[in-house]
């Protein structure tokens, strides 16, 4: 058999400084990108009119007139804040975007403007098959100002609802603190690619927010996959250190973590290239999210566990040092190593001579 | 295949519109009601009310009376209750302070009414759609109940215009007394709402209504003017309460008048039994007056009563055919009990539908055809397994949406390429695992047995967890996103059999061939 990885043996955790100070870095710069365009009188996310409200309208043309004649053509008919954004899979489709306008019909609007050139093909028609057409309405998205409210909070509902069930149910099969460390490196992964979502102005609809939660399926996946072996290995090797065990964890799930993540990150490539312009939105968070998924996985959440789980080890110490009776019982593997000082290796152990046979 | 699964609308094109009923509309219609036949009881018991009003909004909705003699309060209740529907308690709480009669309409009632006119208003827009012969319609109510919204889909209508006109119009028609002197004087209408008011004496009293009223006098077709710069809009005083109301009619349809041209359509009309005994008493003793048509609070048409009419009438009003056919099909389908208005509206044509299949099913086979030459290469003959596997996975997921009758969604496809990637994960996590044991020298079956035993644990987590959060967002997830999570959760079921069961079997069937396994193609 060949194999992509053949043993390694990294100390992942020895890096968390640089990790936490990567992950701090990119989410400072996604809030500073967010707060920035917000006072300068831009926008903090390019909400799309799933959350804003207002109208987007799917022409297609005959015979494709630039840009710059549609936007005129929309002018004279009083719509000024209208985009224009040509769709990257057709030359002859346009996106048209019109702001939410108390009492008008934004896809009225638009049609009133593109009578300009020429009349739209009958309703039960294509474009192809009316010759007489100029343009045809081939989709709308209308969206009023109470269902963009409502829209936006029960997006966000869903999102810290599926956290919380996640939460519970990893306390429920591991350790509170392991649910707690994975659904910070989830947390972690949202605010990245909401913050790459700020800095490059990708509009964020409906379907991102479904992106948003498949990857916090995916990248609670990964940790899962890392806290199970080291659930495991804590039983086989009691008298190493969380630390050490933790690090082996990664190491032996390494190659799965390469192989599968790899594959997934070619699925949504395929995705983001061949899926087309209405998923393109959906695909790019994923495409963000199964990097920075796989990553946090390895450099948030497994040094938030083994912090948490070490202080909660010394605080149990000092327990049982004053009343002889560990506070949690004895359910723990007690890891020697621990000390007070947080993640520190300590003990020796990281001198890893049997870690790299 | 596409004929037996359901696609959603964002695939095969068509109208998804989400509308809500303007319940504190009707809450606030119940109360003007109310105060006035209020008014109107103690007049008949000859007592004098000083002032009254009706409050409404913010969830607060009040008939106040004051009467002249305070000291009559209690027969004035007495009478009222006799005749009104504010005796009922269950709606009404009724409080009297110093002078004052107050009705206030209970929370529950308030809620319970509301519930009441949006299930209305779905029967009524349900009764129009079918009207319109739309094909295969979904109608249903809209997130929390308190928010009164209706989702309707229109599969293959992607243009709901005329659909969206004909449900918003309210339909409700009145047949009213409007007031002025008798024929052979023509109708008495007033310029502006102020003038008519005047000529109340400066305020409305509870037994009138001023109401507009658009009269046509350019009957012309010219069309190059404005078909809604015709008219001038006057005002007209008109008796409260109505004579009849729209659920008398028993029938209404479109006919053409004498005129001929393009807009000499009216709305013929019959009225039911108890409505036609009510009307041919009411014009029998008003023969000369003037009656007018009301629809939707504004004045379409005002005639003179030269015989008393019994059950049939006409409502004129400058219609063209297709208004007319419409306006026809609303007064047949009944009056909405509130206005709607629309929240939201996505349409999809069928070539951009056409459109969204190719690309994600392309997208789809890129990934599926990469994972499948992955795994055989760098797997061999167990990634033989893998494939075999995933392709049962595909298979069975698709039959799972068929049976469950899950709708396709463009999400959905998404769901469909992320349960790639889930069992792809799976096949992995075994096989990386057998490969471990065998290098920690573990016999071959002994390692198989193992390898699906500890990955098994890892794969019912990382399953549960996934399904757990689309769970989330199945609940709580709207249209399209709904479509992603049914697919996945489908998905993900579908492969801890295929994945976990399925590929074991196959290998214990490989094992159980060799008398003696030296090697494993993994």
């Amino acid at each position: 058999m060949f194999q992509i990885l053949k043993a390694i043996n990294v100390d992942w955790l020895g890096g968390r400084r640089l990790f936490i100070l990567i992950s701090v870095a990119l989410m400072l710069a996604g809030l500073g990108s967010a707060i920035f365009r917000q006072v300068s009188g831009g926008q903090a996310f390019n909400l799309g009119v799933d959350f804003k409200g207002g109208t987007v309208v799917t022409a297609r043309f005959r015979q494709m007139p630039p840009d710059e004649t549609i936007r005129a053509a929309l002018a004279a008919k009083g719509i000024h804040d209208a985009v224009v954004q040509p769709v990257t899979d057709r030359t002859d489709t346009v996106l048209i975007k019109v702001p939410l306008e108390e009492g008008k019909d934004g896809r009225t609007q638009v049609r009133d403007a593109l009578n300009t050139f020429g009349a739209e093909a009958a309703p039960d028609r294509e474009i192809e098959a009316d010759q007489n057409a100029a343009y045809k309405i081939v989709g709308t998205d209308a969206v009023g100002a109470i269902a963009g409210e409502q829209l936006r909070n029960k997006a966000i509902a869903v999102t810290l609802a599926a956290l919380v069930g996640i939460l519970m149910y990893i306390a429920f099969r591991f350790e509170w603190t392991y649910g707690a460390a994975a659904v910070i490196a989830v947390f972690h992964d949202v605010l990245v690619t909401l913050g790459f979502f700020s800095i490059f102005q990708i509009e964020i609809s409906l379907n991102v927010i479904a992106a948003l939660l498949t990857l916090v399926g995916f990248s609670v996946n990964d940790t899962i996959v890392v806290f199970d072996r080291v659930r495991e290995n804590r039983k086989l090797h009691r008298r190493d250190s969380l630390y050490k065990i933790t690090n082996d964890a990664i190491n032996e799930t390494m190659s799965r973590t390469v192989i599968t993540n790899g594959l997934v990150f070619l699925s949504v490539l395929a995705l983001v290239l061949f899926g087309g312009d209405v998923l393109r939105g959906f695909s790019l968070a994923l495409f963000i999210g199964v990097i920075f998924g796989t990553y946090s996985s390895i450099a948030i959440a497994s040094p938030i566990m083994v912090w948490w789980e070490q202080r909660i080890e010394a605080a149990n110490k000092q327990a049982a040092l004053s009343f002889s009776q560990p506070v949690r019982g004895g359910v723990r593997t007690p890891a020697k190593a621990a000390g007070r000082e947080a993640i520190a290796p300590s003990t020796g152990k990281r001198s890893t001579g049997a870690g790299r046979a | 295949m596409a004929s037996n699964i359901h696609l959603g609308l964002d695939l095969q094109g068509g109208s998804h519109l989400v509308m809500r009923v303007q319940t504190e509309q009707y809450l606030k219609r119940v109360t003007e009601e109310a105060y006035i036949s209020a008014q109107n009881a103690a007049k008949d018991a000859g007592h004098d009310i000083k002032d009254g009003k009706f409050e409404t909004g913010n969830n607060n909705y009040r008939v106040i009376l004051d009467p002249a003699d305070a000291s009559k309060i209690t027969q004035i209740k007495e009478a009222i209750d006799q005749k009104v529907e504010l005796a009922d308690t269950t709606v009404w709480a009724y409080s009297s302070s110093g002078s004052q009669m107050v009705w206030t309409m209970t929370g529950t009632a308030q809620r319970v009414l509301a519930d009441e006119a949006t299930n209305q208003a779905m029967t009524i827009i349900d009764r129009r759609i079918n009207a319109l012969g739309v094909v295969e319609p979904t109608l249903q109510s809209h997130g929390a109940q308190s928010a009164h919204q209706i989702l309707l889909q229109m599969p293959g209508v992607s243009d709901p215009e005329r659909v969206k006109e004909i449900l918003k119009v309210q339909s409700r028609l009145e047949l009213v007394h409007v007031i002025g002197p008798p024929s052979p004087a023509p109708p008495t209408t007033y310029p502006t709402r102020e003038a008519a008011i005047e000529s109340l004496g400066g305020s409305i009293p509870p037994n009138r209504k001023v109401l507009p009223y658009k009269e046509n006098k350019d009957k012309s077709d010219d069309p190059t003017k404005d078909p809604n710069a015709q008219g001038v809009t006057q005002y007209v005083v008109v008796e409260a309460p109505a004579v009849i109301i729209g659920d008398q009619l028993s029938r209404a349809s479109a006919g053409q008048s004498q005129g001929g041209g393009v807009k000499d359509w009216e709305i013929n009309f019959t009225l039911k039994r108890a409505g036609a005994e009510k009307f041919g008493a009411w014009t029998t003793a008003n023969v000369n007056n003037y009656m007018g048509v009301v629809l939707n609070d504004e004045v379409s048409s005002i005639a003179f009563i030269k015989s008393p009419i019994y059950e049939s009438g006409q409502i004129t009003g400058d219609f063209t055919q297709t208004r007319a056919e419409d306006l026809a099909l609303t007064l047949r389908s009944g009056a909405l009990p509130a206005p709607i208005e629309y929240l939201e509206e996505r349409t999809v044509g069928p070539s951009l539908g056409a459109d969204s299949i190719r690309a994600g099913v392309r997208a789809s086979l890129y990934g599926l055809a990469f994972v499948v030459l992955f795994m055989l290469i760098y797997y061999r003959g167990s990634g033989v397994n893998a494939v075999v596997a995933l392709l049962l996975n595909m298979i069975l997921m698709l039959a799972g949406l068929i049976v469950f009758g899950a709708t396709l969604t463009l999400p959905g496809i998404a769901g469909i390429i992320l349960t790639i990637g889930m069992a792809v994960d799976s096949n992995v996590l075994i096989f990386e695992r057998i490969r471990e044991e065998i290098r920690s020298g573990k016999t071959i079956p002994s390692a198989v047995e193992q390898g699906f035993q500890r990955a098994f644990i890892t794969i019912i987590d990382t399953h549960v967890t996934t399904i757990v959060s689309s769970l989330f967002l199945f609940v709580f997830g709207t249209g399209p996103i709904r479509g992603f999570a049914v697919t996945l959760v489908i998905g993900l079921l579908v492969n801890l059999f295929s994945a976990v069961y399925v590929s074991k079997t196959i290998f214990i069937w490989l094992l159980s061939r060799k008398e003696r396994v030296e090697s494993l193609s993994i």
